[in-house]
C-alpha cells in the first residue's frame, strides 16, 4: 500500500503551505484548551472561564490536548498560558498547524486499512487509469476536510480517521476494536452520537445475537453482548471517571450541551430548517407587501441582519429543541430498521451515512461542517454503484459548496474557488472514466427525451454541452445554479447593474447559499434512502433464488457480503 | 501506468476528439493542471516577500512597488533619470521600458483603488496587507494571462512528434510547477514570468516556423528584461541560419523583414525615450551599469566559485573585469553559436539557448543568482526529448537558489514546491526508468550532497571567520553541476550524429538511451516518428 502513503506525504506536504493561511477563531480556542489542560489540574478543566472558549469538547478530546501541550512546552511556553489570550506567536502557529498535519495521519492509516479490505467495489473491472486508488484520493484530497481543518482551523482528521478506523475494524469483523474506537470517538468529540445508532443496531444484531440466524433468545451471546459493554463502559468510565469522582459531571454536562444557543448556527447549515428559515422570511416578506403584516411589529435587525443568533420566526411557528430530536428520531428509524433486516456491511454504511443524515438535516443548532460526517463515508461507496457515484457527485459538490462562507479573507476566497473546481473536476472525471461506457445511455435517453420535447436540436444540444456525466439533466443544471449562485455572491452582476443588494442585505448570499445547498441535501437524502430500500429488495429477492437453489441454507450472508453488480 | 492510459486516451480519440485531435477528457485534464498551477501559486503568495519588514531599503518586492510609484505618478520622461522625485540610490528603474510601462498600467489600477499605495514619495516601504495582496495578484494575473498560457500553448500546439496526450499534460506540468520561477515570482516577487513566458511564446513561434512573430515576441520579451540577452545569441543565429538557408534572393528579403520588425518594435517601446541621444543614452546606462559589482551576493558562477583562489573582484576594477567576462563569455558561447548558424533546426536551437543562457550565466558580468532561470524555463522545454537531465538540472537549479529563497522566509514552501517536483515528476516522467545504475546513482548522490548542505546552511552556526561558507559551498557546488550541465547539453545539441560516439568516448556519463536526433521539419518527421514510436513500443514490450 505504498500508494497512500505516497498520497498521504503529497497531501501532508502540500497542506504545509498553507501555515500561513487565515484562521478563524477556532485556532484561539484549541489554543486556550492547550493552555487548560496544560496548566490546570482535571478537576478544574470544566470550570475554567478566562476565556470565553471554554473547554467544549469531551474528556478524552482533552487528553488529546493535554498530549499535544506537553509537545508544545518545548516549542513555545508562552501558548500555554491560560491568560494569554489570542496567543499567536509564529511558533504557536507553526506547532497548531502541524499538530494538524501530522495527526491526520490516523486518518491515512484508516485508509490504507479500507484500501485493503477491498470492499464495496463493483464486479466491473475498469479500465480508468486511477480506478485502483480512486476512493483514497477522494478521501485523502476531501475539499472540505482540507479547509476546515488546514485552513479555518480544527482537528477533524484525526476524529474522521478514529471513525473510519472503527468502521473499517468492524468490517473486518474485529468488532470489539471497532466498539473501542468508537467508543474513543464518542468521547473525543460528541457530535458523532449522531451516528451512533447505526453501531447500535449493527453490533446488537450481527455481534449480540447471531447473523445468521433469526432473532430469538436462544441465539442471543451473553459473552458477546458482556465483552462489548464492559469495552464501551470502561472508555466511558476512564473518560468521565475523574468527573464523577468530583462531582462535576452535571458540570461537564452543562459545557457539551448548551442548549441555550439557537436553532441553526449564526451561519444556516443547508438543512431543512433552512428551508424553513427561508420560508419564513419570504411569508414576512410577502405578508409586508400585502398588509397582512404590520411593520412595528417586526424587529428591524431581523429584516436587515437576519443572522442574529437567535433567530425569531415571524410567522412560522417557533421551533423547540425536543421538536428537532424527534424529527431526527424519526428520519432515522426506518434505516435502523432496515439495517436490522439486512445485516450486511452495506447497509451498515448506509444506515451510518443516514443517520448523519437525518441528524444534520433535523437537528439543533447544526455547523455546517457536519456536511462532512455524511460525505466521507459516502466517499466509501463510490465504487459501489452508479447511483452511489452520483450521489456522491451532487453530495459533495453542494456540501462543498455549502461551506465556503467559512473563508472569506481575499486570498482564501479565491483559493477555496480554485480548490473547489478542481476537487470537483477530479472527481467527475474519475468516476467518469471508472463507470466508462455506463453513462452514455443514461446521457442518450435524456437527450433524446429533451430533443422530442423541446423540438429544437439545436437548444438540445447546447444543452448537452452542460450535461454533467453520471447526472441527469435536472442534477446538471442544479449544479450549473452553484456556479450561478457564486458569480451572484460575488457581488460582481448587481455591482455592474449598479444596485446596491450586497451592502443593504449583507446576509443575503450566505441566506441563498444555505437555502439553494439545502435543496441539494435534501434530495440526496431522499435518494439514498431509496437506493437502500433498492438493497433490501434485492437481497429479498437473491435470499428467494437461493432458496431455491440450494435449500436456503447459510446463504444470507455471503450473498450481502457479494460484490454485487446493477 | 501511463502507458495504460495513453492507449485508453488514443482509443477514446476516434469518438470524441476535436480539432487538435485531443480529446475533450485532455481539456479537462489541462484545466485540472492550470488550475492547480494557479493555486500552487497562490499558496507561495501567503507566504513572504524578499525585504518584508526590513527598511531602510527593503528588496525586489519595494523595488518593483516603487517602480509602479515613479511610472504612475512622473511623465516617461523623468522614470530613468535622476531628478528631485526621482532618487536613483532608491531603487532606481533599471528595466527596459516594457517593464515600465507594466508598472505604470499597475499603478494607475493602484490609484484607483486607493491612492496611498502608490503615493509619490510618500509610500517608500509601504508593507499594509492590502498592497500586498494588490501586488501578489498582479504576479498571479501575468501567470493567468502570460505565462500559463504560453506553457498550454507551446506544449499543445507545438509537438513535433505524434500527440500523446500523457505527454503533453506531463510537460506541461513539469514546466509549470518548476518550483524555482513560481518561488521567485510568487514567493521572492519578480515577473520573470512576463519575459520568460514572452520567450516560451516566441520560441514556439519559431518551432511552428512564424519566424517574423517569434522575432517580435522575442524583442517584448528582450525589451522587458535585459536579462533575456543571454538568449539574444541562439535567436539571431537560429534566424541568420534560415535565412541563409534560404538563398540569395529569398533569404535577403526575409532578412530585411526581419529587421525591420525587431527595428520597428525596439523603435516602437523606446520612442518616448528617444527624442534624444541623452535621454536614450540615458535609458542604456541605467540598464547596463558597468560600475556594479562582478556578481551580487553568492553566485554559482565561475567568478564567485573560484573566489575561494582568486578574487578578481578585489584585483582588477569593474570597468576591465566587465570586458573580460565579455571575451570570456563570447569565446565560449561560440561554438554552440556557430553550429545552430551552420545547421538552424529547431531541435538544436532549444538546446543552444540552454547553452547560451548557461554560459552567460556562469562567465558574464554582474549576475544574480535568479538569473538561473533564464536558462530553466528553455531546459523545462525539452523535458520530451532528455528527461533524466532536465529533471536533474531543474532541481539542482533549485538548490542554487536556496540561500536566497532562505532569506526571504521561503524555506517551507521551497521544500514543499521541491519535494512534489520531484514525486510528481518520478510518478509522471520516470527519469531514472531505462538509465543505466551508476548515473542514477550519481544522481542520487548529488541530491545527497544538495540536502547535506542546505541541512548545514539551515542549522550549523558558520564558523566566525567565514560567516558566509554554506552560501559559497552551495554556490560552488551547484557550478560543478552547471558546469556538467552545459557539457552535457553541448553534446545534444553540436553531437548529431556522432552523439552516440561520443557517449561511447565518456561512456563514464553514458545514458543508456540512444537518444533521437530528428532532423526536424514537418515533411521528415512524420514518417521518422511513426517509426520512432513502433521502436519505442518494442522497447516497453
Amino acid at each position: 500500500m505504498a500508494a497512500v502513503l505516497t498520497l498521504a506525504t503529497a497531501s501532508a506536504l502540500l497542506k504545509l503551505m498553507f501555515i500561513p493561511a487565515y484562521r478563524s477563531t477556532d485556532f484561539e480556542v484549541h489554543r486556550n484548551w492547550l493552555a487548560i489542560t496544560h496548566s490546570l489540574p482535571v478537576s478544574k478543566w470544566y470550570v475554567e472561564d478566562t476565556s470565553e472558549w471554554t473547554l467544549d469538547y469531551p474528556p478524552l478530546f482533552a487528553w488529546f490536548e493535554w498530549i499535544l501541550s506537553q509537545v508544545a512546552a518545548f516549542v513555545d511556553p508562552g501558548m500555554l498560558q491560560v491568560t494569554n489570550l489570542n496567543y499567536a506567536s509564529d511558533a504557536t502557529v507553526m506547532f497548531q498547524r502541524v499538530s494538524v498535519i501530522l495527526t491526520d495521519f490516523v486518518y491515512y492509516y484508516a485508509i490504507k486499512e479500507f484500501q485493503e479490505l477491498a470492499i464495496f467495489n463493483t464486479n466491473k473491472q475498469s479500465g480508468a487509469t486511477y480506478s485502483a486508488h480512486l476512493i483514497p484520493i477522494l478521501l485523502i484530497f476531501n475539499f472540505g476536510l482540507f479547509i476546515v481543518d488546514h485552513i479555518h482551523f480544527q482537528y477533524n482528521g484525526i476524529l474522521f480517521g478514529i471513525m473510519l478506523l472503527s468502521i473499517v475494524r468492524i468490517l473486518q469483523e474485529r468488532t470489539i476494536e471497532g466498539a473501542f474506537w468508537f467508543s474513543v470517538l464518542l468521547n473525543m468529540k460528541h457530535i458523532f452520537m449522531y451516528i451512533a445508532p447505526a453501531y447500535f443496531v449493527y453490533l446488537l444484531r450481527t455481534y449480540c445475537f447471531n447473523r445468521k440466524k433469526p432473532v430469538s433468545l436462544f441465539t442471543f451471546s451473553k459473552t458477546h453482548f458482556v465483552n462489548l459493554a464492559s469495552i464501551v463502559l470502561m472508555v466511558f468510565g476512564i473518560s468521565f471517571g475523574p468527573f464523577i469522582y468530583h462531582h462535576q459531571i452535571g458540570q461537564v454536562l452543562s459545557r457539551l450541551f448548551p442548549f441555550k444557543r439557537g436553532l441553526v448556527h449564526a451561519y444556516w447549515a443547508p438543512n431543512m430548517w433552512a428551508l424553513y428559515n427561508g420560508l419564513d422570511k419570504l411569508f414576512t416578506i410577502v405578508g409586508l407587501k400585502f398588509g397582512c403584516l404590520h411593520p412595528h411589529t417586526i424587529p428591524k435587525a431581523s429584516m436587515t441582519g437576519g443572522m442574529v443568533q437567535e433567530f425569531s420566526h415571524m410567522v412560522m411557528p417557533s421551533i423547540a429543541p425536543l421538536v428537532t430530536m424527534i424529527l431526527s428520531a424519526c428520519a432515522m428509524v426506518p434505516a435502523l430498521v432496515l439495517l436490522w433486516d439486512l445485516k450486511s456491511p452495506l447497509a451498515f454504511v448506509r444506515a451510518i451515512v443516514l443517520c448523519a443524515f437525518s441528524s444534520f438535516l433535523f437537528g439543533w443548532h447544526v455547523h455546517e461542517k457536519a456536511i462532512l460526517m455524511i460525505i466521507i463515508p459516502m466517499t466509501l461507496l463510490v465504487k459501489y454503484s452508479q447511483e452511489d457515484a452520483k450521489l456522491f457527485l451532487i453530495l459533495s459538490t453542494t456540501g462543498f459548496a455549502s461551506l465556503f462562507p467559512l473563508l472569506f479573507t481575499p486570498f482564501e476566497n479565491i483559493i477555496k474557488v480554485l480548490l473547489l473546481l478542481q476537487a470537483t473536476i477530479f472527481a467527475f472525471l474519475s468516476l467518469k472514466d471508472f463507470y466508462g461506457k455506463g453513462s452514455k445511455s443514461s446521457s442518450m435517453s435524456s437527450r433524446s427525451v429533451l430533443g422530442s420535447t423541446l423540438g429544437s436540436s439545436s437548444l438540445a444540444l447546447s444543452l448537452r454541452e452542460f450535461h454533467l456525466p453520471l447526472l441527469n439533466i435536472l442534477e446538471s443544471i442544479y449544479l450549473w445554479g452553484l456556479v450561478g449562485l457564486n458569480i451572484f455572491n460575488s457581488g460582481f452582476p448587481t455591482w455592474l447593474l449598479g444596485l446596491d443588494i450586497m451592502s443593504r442585505l449583507p446576509f443575503l448570499p450566505l441566506m441563498l447559499t444555505s437555502v439553494y445547498c439545502a435543496v441539494g441535501v435534501i434530495y440526496c437524502w431522499l435518494y439514498f434512502y431509496f437506493l437502500l430500500c433498492l438493497d433490501a429488495e434485492s437481497s429479498d429477492k437473491q435470499q428467494k433464488s437461493d432458496r431455491c437453489s440450494y435449500g436456503g441454507s447459510d446463504s444470507s450472508k455471503s450473498s450481502s457480503l457479494q460484490k454485487k453488480t446493477r | 501506468m501511463r502507458h495504460v492510459a495513453g492507449v485508453y486516451i488514443r482509443s477514446n480519440m476516434a469518438s470524441n476528439s476535436t480539432s487538435y485531435g485531443y480529446s475533450k477528457e485532455f481539456y479537462y485534464q489541462l484545466l485540472l493542471v492550470v488550475l492547480s498551477m494557479l493555486s500552487f501559486r497562490l499558496a507561495i503568495s501567503m507566504w513572504g516577500h524578499s525585504g518584508e519588514r526590513k527598511p531602510p531599503m527593503h528588496g525586489d518586492f519595494e523595488a518593483q512597488r516603487h517602480w509602479m510609484e515613479l511610472t504612475s505618478n512622473l511623465p516617461a520622461k523623468q522614470w530613468y533619470v535622476h531628478g528631485p522625485d526621482n532618487d536613483l540610490q532608491y531603487w532606481g528603474l533599471d528595466y527596459p521600458p516594457l517593464t515600465a510601462y507594466h508598472m505604470m498600467i499597475a499603478g494607475k489600477i493602484a490609484k484607483k483603488y486607493n491612492p496611498e499605495m502608490v503615493e509619490l514619495g510618500k509610500s517608500h516601504g509601504i508593507e499594509t496587507p492590502e498592497v500586498k495582496l494588490f501586488m501578489r495578484l498582479t504576479v498571479l494575473l501575468m501567470d493567468l494571462i502570460i505565462f500559463l498560457p504560453a506553457v498550454v500553448a507551446y506544449f499543445v500546439f507545438g509537438q513535433e512528434r505524434r500527440i500523446d496526450e500523457v505527454q503533453v499534460l506531463t510537460s506541461v506540468m513539469v514546466l509549470a510547477a518548476y518550483p524555482g520561477l513560481a518561488l521567485i515570482d510568487n514567493g521572492h516577487f519578480q515577473y520573470n514570468n512576463v519575459s520568460l513566458g514572452l520567450m516560451v511564446m516566441a520560441t514556439l513561434a519559431l518551432t511552428l516556423t512564424y519566424d517574423i512573430l517569434g522575432a517580435i515576441l522575442f524583442c517584448l520579451a528582450l525589451n522587458y528584461k535585459q536579462m533575456e540577452l543571454y538568449h539574444a545569441l541562439p535567436f539571431f543565429a537560429y534566424l541568420l541560419g534560415r535565412c541563409v538557408k534560404l538563398g540569395l534572393p529569398k533569404g535577403l528579403y526575409k532578412l530585411s523583414a526581419l529587421g525591420f520588425v525587431v527595428i520597428a518594435t525596439f523603435a516602437l517601446i523606446w520612442s518616448p525615450f528617444l527624442t534624444s541621444v541623452e535621454s536614450a543614452m540615458a535609458v542604456l546606462q541605467r540598464l547596463f551599469p558597468f560600475n556594479r559589482g562582478l556578481y551580487e551576493d553568492k553566485v554559482a558562477n565561475f567568478w564567485c566559485s573560484v573566489s575561494p583562489f582568486i578574487k578578481f573582484k578585489d584585483i582588477i576594477d569593474p570597468q576591465q573585469m566587465a570586458k573580460i567576462c565579455m571575451l570570456v563569455t563570447s569565446l565560449f558561447v561560440l561554438p554552440s553559436f556557430i553550429d545552430l548558424l551552420r545547421k538552424p533546426s529547431i531541435t538544436k536551437f532549444h538546446f543552444a539557448s540552454i547553452n547560451s543562457s548557461l554560459i552567460f550565466f556562469m562567465f558574464s558580468f554582474h549576475v544574480h543568482e535568479k538569473s538561473i532561470l533564464i536558462a530553466a524555463i528553455p531546459a523545462c522545454l525539452v523535458i520530451g526529448k532528455t528527461p533524466f537531465a532536465v529533471i536533474w538540472f531543474l532541481m539542482i537549479s533549485v538548490f542554487s537558489m536556496v540561500p536566497l529563497l532562505m532569506k526571504d522566509g521561503l524555506l517551507i514552501p521551497t521544500f514543499v514546491a521541491v519535494c512534489i517536483f520531484w514525486m510528481g515528476s518520478n510518478h509522471f516522467i520516470k527519469p531514472t526508468q531505462n538509465q543505466r545504475p551508476e548515473v542514477v546513482y550519481a544522481l542520487q548522490l548529488s541530491f545527497l550532497g544538495a540536502v547535506c548542505l542546505t541541512l548545514a546552511t539551515i542549522f550549523m552556526p558558520p564558523p566566525q571567520r567565514f560567516p558566509d561558507i554554506f552560501q559559497l559551498l552551495i554556490a560552488i557546488y551547484s557550478f560543478a553541476h552547471f558546469f556538467m550541465f552545459t557539457i552535457y547539453f553541448h553534446i545534444k545539441q553540436i553531437g548529431g550524429a556522432y552523439e552516440a560516439s561520443v557517449w561511447k568516448l565518456l561512456s563514464g556519463f553514458k545514458p543508456s538511451r540512444a537518444h533521437k536526433t530528428s532532423g526536424d521539419k514537418a515533411s521528415t518527421v512524420s514518417v521518422d516518428s511513426s517509426t520512432s514510436s513502433v521502436r519505442e513500443l518494442r522497447r516497453r514490450k
